[in-house]
Parts: C-alpha cells; structure tokens; sequence
C-alpha cells in the first residue's frame, strides 16, 4: 500500500493555497468599466500590447471615425480584460481534466487490446483518473457560470450578439445554453461513470477467483472507447471550438484527442517514475519506462502531424472565412504558437529518439516537463485568441491558475493512489508484465 | 589456409542458447551461428556488439533533410520566384508549409534506403552472391555453431557432446 507522504501533501495544499490566492487577486484586479480597462492598457503602453492596441486604434478612427464605433471598441476591450481571470482559470481546468481523460483513454485501449506489459500500472492510471470527478466537476461549473453570463467566454452566449448575426442565428439550433450544458453533462457523466465502473471491477478481479470480471472489464472498456470517440470529438467542438463560432476545422477533435493523450502518458510516466523512487513498484522496470517514452515521443509526432495538417490545408487555401483563426494566431501569439511545436516536436524528437535515452528516468522527467508545458501553451492558444485577444499575457492570473489545478490534481491523484495496492493481485497478465522486457 | 573447423548441429533454439553461454563460459571462441530464424537474445548471449544501423539511418535523414531544404529554395525561392497562384515566395521561410510534405518524404527517403543499402553492403548481400551456409539443412530445422580447432580437437568435442549437439562434424575450411 502506498502512504501519502506529508510532504507532498502538504506541497500540493501550499500549491492551492496559493493558486487560490493569485486566482482571487486576477478577479478583484478585473477592471469593472471602460474607463478602468483603458487605463491598464495605457500603464501597460511601454510593451508590445500597447503599441498593438496603438495600431488598431489607429485601424479604427481611419475607416470608421464615428464616435458609436469607438465606444463599441472599447466595449469589447473591456470584455477581453474582463475574460482574462476566467480564461486562465479555464485554461488550467481544461488542461489537467483532460490530462485525466487522456489517461483514461489510454487505460481503456491497454485493457481493450489487452496488453502484456502494460497491467503494472493499472493502479497508476486509475489513481489519475481519480481527477476525472472533481475536474469535471469544476470544468461544469465553469461552463455553467458562462451560460449565466457570468463571463463573456463564449460570444455565442450572448444574445445581443446572436441577435445581430447571421452566421450564429444559424447555428442555434447546436449551440445554445441548454442544450450545451446537457452534453456537457452526459459527457462527464459517461467518463466518470466508466471509470467507476473499471476502477470497481479491477478491484473484484483482486478478490475473485475467476476471471469474469477482466472479461467484464475488457468489455466496458471496449464499450467506452466508442462513447469515447464520439464524446471526445463532440466535447472539442463544445468545449473549446465554440471560443470561435465563426470557425470551424473537422480534424480538431483528433487535434484536441492528441495534446490529451500525450500530456496523459506523459503525466503516467512522471508518476510512475516519482512511485518507484520512492520504492513502490518495485517490478516496474526500466523497459516499462522506455515503452512509455516510446508512446510520448509517437503520441508527440502525431500531435505535430496533426497540428500540421491543419495548419497548412488552411494556410495553403487561404480562405478568409477559415484563415483568420490562423491570422490572429499568427499576429498575436507569435511566440506561444509556434514555440509551443517547438516545445511539443522539436524537443520530444531529438531527446527521445535514442532508445537509452528512453530508460533514463531523469531524462523521462525533464522530457515530460517540456511536454507538458508545451501542451499548456497548447490549449492557451486555442482559446486565448478568441476569449482576451490581443490582451493576453502570462501573468498572476494564469500562473495561479495552474498552480491551483497543479496542487489539486497532485492532491486527488495521490490521495486515490493510497486507496487501493499499487500492484494488481490476479491480472491474468500481471505475470507478462512483471517480466516485460524489451 | 588449411584450418580445421567444427560443426555442431542443434535442434532447439534453447538449446543452442545454453550451448552458446557454455561454450562462452569455457572460454572458446565462436566463429559463427547459423540459425534458420532469428534467435532472440543470441546476439547479447555471444557477446555481439550491438548494430550502428540506426545511428547512420539518422544522419541519412538529416542529408536527405538537407538536400530537400536546399533544392527547394534554389528552385522556388532563388532561381525564379514565380507567383504561382498567390503563394509568397519571397523567402524560404513564408512559404515553407507548402514544402513541409517533400521535406518530410525526402528525409524518409534517404533514412530507409541509405540506411538499407548499408545493411546490404555490411552483410555482403548482393543478387549473384554466393551462398555461405555449410549446410543446407540451417535454412530449415538445424541450428550450426561453427568453433575453429587449435589443436584441440577433443576437449572441444567433448564439450560441444555435452550441450546437447545433436550431430558433430570436422571439416576443413
């Protein structure tokens, strides 16, 4: 059985604590009317935000000098600022549920193809997975207080907006509060529920003697990875694609599917590294780690291969009506948006190419960091554009956001690792995987 | 050079590993193995050093990486930047997504078939190519581990009889 060291623990409370300290300053700092929210962008003139907000100023007083369009601008400066506290905590919740759900996906797919190597870290996984219920439950709630207009994440909330367009009058019908929330809900719902059930049945199979609860297992599992890929494509749309309802890209949801993944295997691998130095998992061997960095370094190409598609099938057709989610990307987030391939291909290519490399726990650690941040950066371009535009930055706010997700996530995680033995008992491939090497 | 080899023939794969350890263990060398499929863990057992191939095929990728980048911006970028249907050829960099899918096969390209023909030209292995098995019966059911003889040609069949050859030859080489 594995103990909760009091140091981790109360690591991960101190991170809360703190998170949750930024995560409150970010909104009593929010600015409540125009006139403050031109006042930070005029203190903040000296970097490049200011000299931006300069050049679209200038945009507007050519083509349109009337004083109804200025106001409207400084309206919609106003809502971007106002976003910002909210899309960093959105961004941070997002990222570290589906971390879980990444993971969950991958345990689902060891169980479904009934893999040899791989049964050890069960226990692992479902100690991640713990995380699925409680960041749900906060990513429900944060998408429930968008649809009381509690923010302005989602333009197509808005009904003033909705009013005066065309393209999102037509879209309605899918994007509409209610019927958005109801998904929201099946969705967690179905996750969480396949995930109680696995965890349950992979406990029974400890105590059974027989094997009708793998097979019963191997059977949810197979069940869940179809709900899976249809929720997780639809969730991508609702979720994260709806920060621009304007646009639209059919592969995102395998886009979206990827960064998750890879941040997933990645976080099993960090956590499965941290469990054996501190002398649990004593059969996991150093092959175990090299298959996972073996799943990192595909799961980062394939991320890139797909990043990449759908940037250049838009790039190279330049129609407007796709191009401008690239655009503004381009213009306004120069560095995250292509440091983060860097960060998440670049990196993971050249230092885990090398199969020693790959058993090297520390190089597992540092890779998996670089990930990690990488696929941060991922999300905040996903949504960042469309929530605060040109106002972002990586401030109290955004840091405090994921310092608090950080603390919790280590805080459930682990806690949930204490729950139940590290080693699974009567795996009919426990004995494979004790003695997987590669 | 008239020297004198032995042939011990197997006919079991775990059993010519624990052939191979013992005759490791009493310090003969072995010349060769001959073996009708890959024999896993034979390599480390024998004491091989383990295979460069994936180190060239590497540095294959980076040339073959190389010759796209260089071709392509002579060709489009250099040499004459037409508009061609509104892609911005001024640099390399502007118009680089379009040239992502070359750069990516050509480096796969050169990656595989250099690192293949390596493989071949390390194995001497070519069409017309003699065959080397001393006996026809390895590329079936028999495993041969080939041990030369310094005179001492009785302590070795000795040994090889006690890990379980199932025939012993001396030939000349």
């Amino acid at each position: 059985m594995y103990t909760f060291s009091n140091r981790l623990k109360i690591a991960s409370i101190i991170l809360m604590a703190v998170g949750l300290i930024g995560i409150t300053y970010g909104f009593i700092t929010m600015p409540g009317t125009v006139q403050e929210a031109k006042n930070i962008v005029a203190s903040n003139s000296g970097d490049h935000h200011g000299d931006e907000e300069a050049g679209v100023e200038a945009h507007a007083s050519d083509s349109h000098a009337e004083a109804g369009h200025d106001s409207k601008h400084d309206e919609h400066l106003l809502h971007k600022l106002q976003n910002k506290p909210w899309s960093a905590l959105y961004v941070a919740a997002l990222f570290f549920f589906l971390i879980a759900l990444g993971v969950l996906a991958f345990y689902a797919i060891q169980r479904a193809a009934q893999a040899g190597w791989s049964p050890l870290l069960f226990r692992v996984m479902e100690g991640i997975t713990a995380y699925l219920l409680p960041g749900g439950i906060i990513v429900f709630a944060i998408l429930l207080a968008s649809v009381a207009h509690m923010n302005h994440l989602f333009v197509w909330m808005d009904s003033e907006v909705v009013a005066n367009d065309k393209l999102l009058q037509g879209k309605a019908g899918y994007l509409n509060g209610t019927f958005f929330l109801i998904r929201a809900a099946i969705f967690i719902g179905g996750w969480v529920f396949y995930r109680t059930i696995s965890r349950k049945l992979s406990l029974a199979q400890d105590e059974a003697d027989d094997n009708t609860n793998f097979v019963k297992n191997f059977r949810w599992s197979a069940g869940f990875l179809v709900f899976y890929l249809v929720s997780e494509s639809i969730m991508s749309w609702d979720w994260i694609m709806s920060v621009d309802p304007h646009w639209f890209s059919t592969l995102f949801g395998w886009y979206v599917f990827a960064s998750m993944i890879v941040s997933g295997i990645t976080v099993i691998a960090m956590v499965t590294i941290y469990l054996k130095s501190k002398g649990y998992l004593e059969d996991v061997n150093d092959s175990h780690i090299h298959d996972l960095g073996k799943f990192m370094f595909g799961f980062s190409i394939f991320w890139t291969y797909l990043w990449f598609a759908q940037f250049m099938l838009i790039w190279y057709a330049n129609i407007p009506e796709e191009v401008t989610y690239f655009v503004t990307r381009i213009q306004d987030y120069n560095l995250p948006f292509f440091g983060m391939v860097a960060l998440n291909f670049v990196f993971p290519l050249l230092l885990l190419m090398n199969s020693d490399f790959k058993r090297m726990n520390w190089f597992i650690i540092m890779t998996g960091i670089v990930i990690l941040t990488g696929h941060y950066f991922d999300f905040y371009t996903m949504i960042m554009p469309a929530t605060v535009g040109d106002q972002w930055s990586v401030g109290v706010s955004e840091i405090s956001s994921v310092l608090f997700f950080l603390g919790l996530f280590i805080f459930v995680v682990f806690r949930a690792l204490t729950t139940a033995p590290l080693q699974p008992k009567r795996n009919p491939f426990i004995g494979e995987s004790k003695h997987f090497h590669y | 050079m008239a020297s004198k080899v032995i042939h011990a023939f197997y006919n079991d794969d775990d059993i010519l590993m624990l052939a191979v350890k013992k005759v490791k263990a009493a310090k003969h060398h072995i010349e060769e193995v001959y073996c009708p499929f890959p024999v896993h863990g034979l390599d480390k057992a024998m004491g091989l050093a383990p295979t460069r191939i994936a180190i060239t095929s590497f540095m294959y990728g980076c040339v073959g990486l190389i010759v796209s980048i260089v071709m392509m911006n002579y060709i489009m970028i250099e040499d004459w930047p037409q508009d061609i249907g509104g892609k911005p050829s001024f640099s390399y960099l502007e118009n680089m997504p379009a040239f992502v899918p070359i750069m990516f096969e050509l480096t796969v390209f050169f990656a595989a078939h250099l690192m293949v023909i390596t493989f071949y030209m390390r194995s001497r292995l070519w069409p017309f190519k003699e065959a080397e098995n001393p006996d026809v019966r390895t590329t079936d059911d028999l495993f041969l581990m080939e041990i030369e003889i310094h005179d001492n040609e009785e302590e070795l069949k000795s040994l090889l009889a006690d890990t379980g050859a199932v025939e012993i030859n001396i030939s000349e080489k």
